[in-house]
């Protein structure tokens, strides 16, 4: 079978599986909200805190500068923080969905992919939940909202897309090789001081394209100039990280599809 | 639409032995170490091993076809790779219609979930839709017997709850072929009778089913044809009833092997007018043919014969003596043979026969009294418990309460 038609068979056959997709999405969502404490944490907790943390790093940054914080700063931290959290998030659990679902993986056959999947669209939802509260947050510190608010859904495809991609190639990887996950977890920590979410970009000034060539970069910053008006970043940039999302998503569903005859018998 | 549901033609499968790198730690120093010395690739091969060796078989439609091997025999491998679970190494494979794999029932239950949530959940996994579940609903619930418990997470269910729930989600889902290993072990004797009548109606309705388990009576039940499989190879593919008796054939052959003792039994067979058996009804007559053959110089012996059930409980013995046949002393090389009538007054159900020699005098056993051969009785509807009685309803009356006022109507006497 030619390469083209064995993944057009694997994708018939994802959507004939649609059904288990949104009832194991429905089941990781259902858990982790039923554990009260848990769904609290996820969803609203941590975005506060990861937002918290941004201001407190922001006010750093004012008073080493002799300049007062001002609101929209605030406000880019907090839009910048929530797709950050939902990216560090559906990484994680997608990326040990298959090991925790070993027993599935085992016994009855249906395309893996829909763990990983499954699991990034769970934190989508936390995403969802939390963007409920920013919205408040927004409207109670008044910032202004502009036309490129019409690039928000784009922007933030593009991160489910590399998040999807990700977490692919993470569980297939982490199935074989039990530590990945702890690499995943350094860079997840880590992450956060390459990628500029309690900073700007343009911070750096003429060294910003450096910070750009992080995928994840152009889009949190596209997301933060649509609510402060500050200016957008060159459109190249944001089709570079559609591409590098393209990229991981097709790569990594091959990579997990060139792997998967062999989950059942090395978990 | 062919004729053929399932079909595995000479496929083998191998797993690896030795070392398996799961952690880059390890396997970044292997490959480096790997590429200055070079390894012996013949002693890779070795650290294969072949799971399956040519194994081919074909499964009609509509037919229960029963596959029975000892513990890695190879079973549970063939399954997994019919559900496609696992690849073959080689060999091709077909499977005519909608497959359904019941390897684990309850592999799909979350334990935080309720019990209906997780009807849902595991009616998913094992391909319904969600209006088919729905449609289901009340009937799953009912199977399980879980009425009062369904809106309860299932971590607070007792393991047979948990069974319980998982076979009945799975006997509803409705399969074109339907795989089944050991589900039915689970859960009390009821429910497992309940379990068989279920598998049964499946059957019933068309549905082609590969059936693996190691009890036998089920397999005998339910089957009509089966499998044996020895080491990942074929051994034999007959009716039921004969690959049963290989089964056991090959465990008694195991005990005769035994070259230490002087005298040891060569054959069984329990058969009926008709030849070789081991399903019976509730009180025919069997035959039981039993050849003892001597390596040494033995006196005094007698054979004995016992019936155990299931439970290991001593249902009846009797021995040569006790018929009132003497004692037997063979030479080297010697054979005594002889045939036990017995009528098989079991209610229904699996029974080992024993087959022992003994010495009375000096208290002496030869051999260990392994089951030889098993029976077993098919249900009849009318009796239940372990010995048929041969009831009858011979009267019938309903007697009103004699503390009504009014005049009792006066039943006719059946004239006699």
């Amino acid at each position: 079978m030619s390469g083209r038609g064995q993944m057009l068979e694997h994708l018939r056959e994802f959507i004939k599986y649609r059904g288990l997709f949104w009832m194991l999405t429905y089941r990781d969502i259902r858990v982790r909200y039923k554990q009260s404490v848990m769904g609290f944490l996820w969803a609203v907790l941590m975005p506060v805190l990861i937002v918290m943390s941004g201001v407190v790093v922001r006010f750093a940054y004012a008073f080493t500068a002799h300049v007062p914080i001002n609101r929209a700063d605030v406000a880019s931290v907090a839009v910048k923080s929530l797709p950050w959290a939902f990216l560090v998030s559906s990484i994680r659990f997608s990326c040990n969905s298959l090991i925790n679902n070993k027993e599935l993986v085992t016994k009855i056959y249906f395309p893996k992919e829909i763990f990983p999947l499954a699991a990034v669209m769970a934190s989508l939802f936390d995403l969802f939940v939390a963007s409920g509260a920013l919205l408040i947050f927004l409207f109670a510190i008044q910032v202004g909202w502009n036309i490129r608010l019409l690039w928000v859904p784009l922007l933030l495809a593009t991160i489910v897309v590399l998040a999807c991609g990700i977490g692919m190639i993470g569980s297939a990887a982490g199935l074989f090789f039990r530590d990945v996950k702890y690499i995943v977890e350094v860079l997840l920590t880590f992450g956060i001081f390459f990628t500029p979410v309690f900073y700007d970009a343009r911070m750096f000034g003429d060294k910003a394209k450096w910070l750009l060539l992080n995928p994840v970069a152009p889009l949190l910053e596209g997301l933060s100039s649509s609510v402060t008006g500050r200016p957008f970043p060159d459109p190249l940039w944001i089709v570079y990280s559609v591409a590098f999302s393209a990229v991981a998503l097709i790569g990594g569903y091959l990579f997990f599809k060139r792997l998967e005859p062999a989950f059942a018998e090395s978990i | 639409m062919s004729d053929v549901a399932l079909r595995m033609e000479h496929v083998y499968k191998s797993f690896r032995k030795g070392e398996v790198f799961n952690s880059l730690r390890d396997l970044v120093p292997a490959l480096t170490g790997r590429m200055f010395e070079r390894r012996d690739l013949t002693g890779q091969d070795q650290r294969e091993f072949w799971a399956l060796q040519d194994v081919s078989f074909e499964v009609r439609r509509g037919e229960a076809f029963g596959i029975i091997g000892h513990n890695g025999a190879g079973k549970s491998t063939i399954l997994k790779i019919l559900s496609r679970i696992m690849k073959p190494t080689k060999g091709t494979m077909v499977v005519n219609g909608r497959l359904s794999a019941l390897l684990e029932v309850s592999a799909g239950f979350h334990h935080d979930l309720t019990g209906r949530e997780n009807i849902f959940l595991n009616g998913t996994i094992l391909g319904m839709s969600r209006r088919e579940i729905e449609s289901k609903l009340d009937q799953i619930i009912a199977f399980s017997e879980l009425e009062e418990f369904i809106d309860t997470p299932v971590k607070r269910y007792s393991s047979g709850m948990y069974a319980r729930l998982g076979f009945a989600v799975a006997a509803h889902v409705d399969p074109e072929v339907l795989i089944v290993d050991e589900v039915l072990s689970v859960g009390d004797f009821m429910f497992q009778q309940r379990c068989m009548d279920r598998m049964s109606s499946i059957l019933k309705g068309g549905t082609t089913v590969l059936f693996v388990s190691h009890n036998l009576k089920a397999v005998s039940e339910l089957c009509s044809r089966a499998m044996l499989l020895k080491k990942g190879r074929v051994a034999v593919v007959d009716d039921t009833d004969s690959v049963v008796r290989h089964y056991l054939k090959d465990a008694q052959d195991l005990s005769a092997d035994d070259e230490s003792q002087p005298v040891y039994i060569s054959k069984v067979k329990v058969c009926d007018e008709l030849g070789e058996r081991s399903t019976f009804e509730s009180g025919q007559r069997a035959w039981i043919d039993v050849e003892m053959t001597a390596r040494d110089f033995v006196e005094k012996l007698t054979v004995a014969i016992s019936l155990v059930d299931e439970r290991q409980y001593e249902l009846f013995n009797t021995t040569t003596e006790r018929l009132g046949h003497g004692r037997i002393s063979l030479r080297p090389g010697e054979s005594y043979r002889c045939r036990f009538e017995l009528s098989l007054n079991m209610a229904h159900g699996t029974f080992y026969l024993g087959v022992g020699i003994r010495r009375h005098d000096i208290q002496k056993v030869y051999g260990p009294e392994a089951p030889s051969a098993t029976v077993f009785i098919g249900s009849t509807s009318a009796v239940r418990g372990a010995v048929n009685c041969f009831p009858k309803l011979v009267e019938s009356e309903i007697v009103p309460d004699s503390r009504l006022k009014e005049p009792p109507v006066v039943l006719e006497a059946p004239s006699s």
